[in-house]
């Protein structure tokens, strides 16, 4: 691998040969490793970043590895959105040892980091506020470390206390500040969010918030089951475009596997996800306008909504949770005539768009309530590692359908639309024109629909057909094997991205070679993209908050995991 | 709904002459008067029933949507299943203007003493509806983080099983409820009901 080497060069001449020698270069199913000394990572990624080698810190994440001496792995994903390389750096770490923080460069790792604390107890030095992120005030213990039972829950008595991170610049001058709690039951914070303010006056003085509201283990759970029975979990992420996440997950299972699904399961695979990221988007404006008071377009748009699940429901019985991707390709084919109401279902939603977009784009009060609220300066955005329709509200046009094709997202012809100033008025725009984007892409594939198999019939990966299970002895056969052995990857780790609706949606899967994964981590965009909130809201009005809040589209399933 | 004609302990009654003592509740009602109050509209019935079928069509839902399940309540809210046909369609999000807490979605750990606190703000008399498998029994989240079923914690009326349920299955929830309140089916569950021991919970 090119970049590989030139790397290992540039680090050879930056790093003192002494420790140098203790780097480990490789590289995994195309993307480069690098595992490093504890000490040196924040030289290292401050050298990677500055010199404008990776400018996303897509990821951090804990591995417990309770055999070996050095028990834990703290791992990083970079990106670079000009080459659109990958690595991935490692450090091991032993029981109790610490590790310097990159947040004072790369303020994206902050929420990051702690969630890595509250899963693994490993601690980051320099952190602004290590403390936990995820699971309740009364927690105690690890939960992600192999000697945690997924099961051993620990009862909570009480709501956390209205608190502040510490707030070094906090000047006493007298005013007098009013705390307000909002939320997690709050009809704008859809459920689960709580926002904690402070306020002088009508204005935002600081604030801070708390999440983990719905952390239902999904990473727990992906550990305790067979890679097939992963894929409804996967579902309930970002339960607004359910499919989606169930096309990130058996993509990276398959790339560590090293197959590829036939073309027609690729085309259901870009159709389904195209209508996902249609209907998270609808919900996403529908929502925010009805926190803002408009009504009417959640319950127009919601139509639309109903008209996908119709689709989905015809395709697989389910309306939200669809799980209709196998590790493999499809669960099942489409009915005759599916393509053909797609077809036709996307002209209505071309339609109800372009309500939409007369109901709201050009609407004075949704605009005095959305322009110029909430902006975020491009290089601010990548700092913290926005992605997707917020990231290119902000003018960075990456989208991983152009910049990193899968499937056959380089045949079709689309756009990616991006906005100027990142505000929330910008994000709507951007939604919109992604949505006619999406629907044209749909089209595209409709139109030709590849012929063949909707699944590989590698008996190691997909279960037979039941007329070969319940027919012959040898579909029987292999259906006993593959239910009592259970699909096994080789050994090996990978990350492995899609667009999601919200950006990149990111799995980074360690197999041990066994039938279940040895740790799946969920790289959820919203997470990125809400760590930035506080710092979005303060010094602005408390009712922009909610609006601020509805245009991140947070998804409580992904953000909390 | 009980309205034999003849029970004239409840209500308004148009036909009766204003000023006549004999008119209401007295047991020498004439036959012609008897006659009047059928053709007009005018009718008659139990205090309670008329409570009870008042209540019964007019539930303030409280939406809990904490995940998935929040997403098809909005299915059910929406134009296609509309639950204004069953005299619910005044979502309230404050506890106290509310009376049917509609807990959709996973309640974890760190949810349920809000989940309690939410409860004990609603006023009599208030309804609880389990929305799906997680509030339900924590569904198939047999987690660290996860409570195992909301009536762990607070008392609950009906439930509706899948993972999500069908709007069709949440209407279906809801007529339960509907019924249970016009026949005053006794809720030993909520009368019973205190404020959970989170030590002793299993």
């Amino acid at each position: 691998m090119q970049s590989l080497d030139n790397l290992k060069k540039e680090l050879s001449s930056f790093a003192k040969p002494a420790t140098f020698s203790r780097y480990k270069f490789s590289e995994s199913l195309g993307h480069g490793v690098l595992e490093l000394p504890k000490e040196d990572i924040v030289p290292v990624l401050r050298f990677l970043r500055e010199t404008g080698k990776f400018d996303f810190l897509m990821d951090v994440c804990g591995v417990h590895y309770p055999e070996r001496e050095q028990a834990f792995d703290v791992v990083y994903h970079l990106f670079s959105s000009k080459t659109c390389q990958r690595l991935r750096i490692k450090v091991a770490l032993r029981e109790g040892e610490e590790i310097d923080s990159v947040t004072p460069f790369w303020k994206g790792a902050n929420w990051f980091e702690r969630e890595t604390f509250d899963m693994y107890g490993i601690r980051f030095r320099g952190h602004p506020n290590m403390s936990k992120l995820l699971t309740h005030h009364q927690f105690v213990g690890h939960p992600l470390r192999k000697d945690y039972d997924a099961d051993a829950q620990q009862h909570c008595d009480s709501a956390l206390p209205l608190h502040f991170e510490p707030d070094p610049n906090r000047v006493e001058d007298g005013r007098s500040l009013v705390p307000l709690n909002i939320g997690p039951s709050h009809p704008a914070t859809h459920g689960t969010l709580r926002v904690m303010v402070e306020l002088d006056g009508e204005k935002v003085h600081r604030a801070n918030v708390e999440l983990g509201y719905l952390h239902r283990c999904f990473e727990k759970m992906a550990e305790t089951h067979p890679y097939n029975q992963v894929i409804p979990y996967t579902d309930r992420l970002n339960y607004c475009s359910a499919p989606l996440n169930n096309v990130a997950y058996c993509k990276t299972v398959e790339r560590l596997l090293g197959v590829e699904v036939p073309p027609k399961a690729q085309a259901m695979r870009i159709i389904l996800s195209e209508l996902a990221r249609v209907i998270d988007h609808i919900v996403c404006i529908g929502a925010n306008a009805v926190d803002l008071g408009a009504l009417t377009t959640f319950f127009h748009l919601f139509t639309y909504r109903e008209k996908v699940y119709s689709l989905f429901e015809k395709l697989c019985g389910a309306r939200l949770t669809v799980a209709l991707t196998r590790i493999g390709g499809m669960a099942q084919d489409a009915p005759p005539g599916w393509f053909e109401d797609v077809m036709r279902t996307v002209k209505e939603i071309r339609q109800g768009i372009d309500e939409l977009d007369t109901l709201l784009t050009g609407n004075k009060i949704w605009i005095q309530r959305t322009q110029g609220v909430g902006g975020i300066s491009a290089e601010d955005a990548i700092a913290w590692g926005y992605t997707g329709p917020c990231l290119r509200a902000a003018g960075v046009s990456l989208d991983l359908r152009k910049a990193q094709p899968y499937y056959f997202y380089d045949q079709l012809d689309f756009d990616v639309p991006i906005g100027s100033t990142g505000d929330v008025y910008d994000r709507y725009l951007v939604r919109v024109a992604e949505m006619r984007e999406s629907l044209k892409i749909i089209e595209q594939v409709c139109k030709n629909v590849p012929e063949g198999d909707y699944t590989i019939r590698d008996k190691g990966i997909v279960l037979p057909e039941k007329k070969d299970v319940y027919g012959n002895i040898e579909g029987l056969m292999n259906h006993f094997m593959l239910i009592v052995k259970g699909l096994r990857p080789p050994v090996g780790d990978i990350y492995d991205a899609t667009e999601g609706a919200n950006g990149e949606l990111g799995f980074y899967l360690v197999s041990d070679g066994s039938g279940r994964p040895y740790r799946l981590h969920c790289r959820p965009p919203c997470f990125a993209i809400y760590q930035s909130f506080s710092q979005q809201i303060t010094g602005g009005l408390v009712a922009d908050v909610i609006s601020v809040l509805g245009s991140m589209n947070l998804i409580a399933g992904e953000l909390d995991r | 709904m009980n309205s034999s004609v003849g029970d004239t302990s409840a209500g308004t009654n148009t036909a009766t002459k204003p000023g006549d003592p004999t008119a209401v509740g007295s047991a020498s009602v004439k036959d012609a008067q008897l006659e009047g109050m059928s053709r007009s509209f005018a009718f008659t019935t139990r205090l309670d029933d008329i409570i009870a079928w008042g209540r019964k069509n007019s539930l303030w839902p409280m939406p809990y949507g904490t995940a998935c399940c929040g997403i098809e309540l909005m299915s059910v809210m929406g134009p296609r299943y509309d639950l204004a046909r069953f005299g619910a369609e005044v979502v309230r999000f404050s506890p106290r203007q509310a009376d049917l807490l509609l807990v959709a979605g996973t309640i974890t750990e760190k949810m349920a003493p809000i989940l309690v606190h939410i409860y004990q703000q609603m006023l009599d008399p208030k309804y609880v509806i389990s929305m799906g498998a997680c509030a339900s029994s924590g569904g198939f989240y047999r987690a660290y983080h996860v409570l195992q079923g909301i009536d762990k914690v607070v008392p609950v009326d009906v439930y509706v099983p899948g993972c999500p349920p069908t709007p069709e299955a949440v209407l279906d929830g809801v007529m339960a409820l509907q019924r249970m309140i016009a026949t005053h089916q006794p809720r030993p569950w909520k009368d019973n009901w205190k404020a959970p021991d989170y030590a002793k919970l299993g």
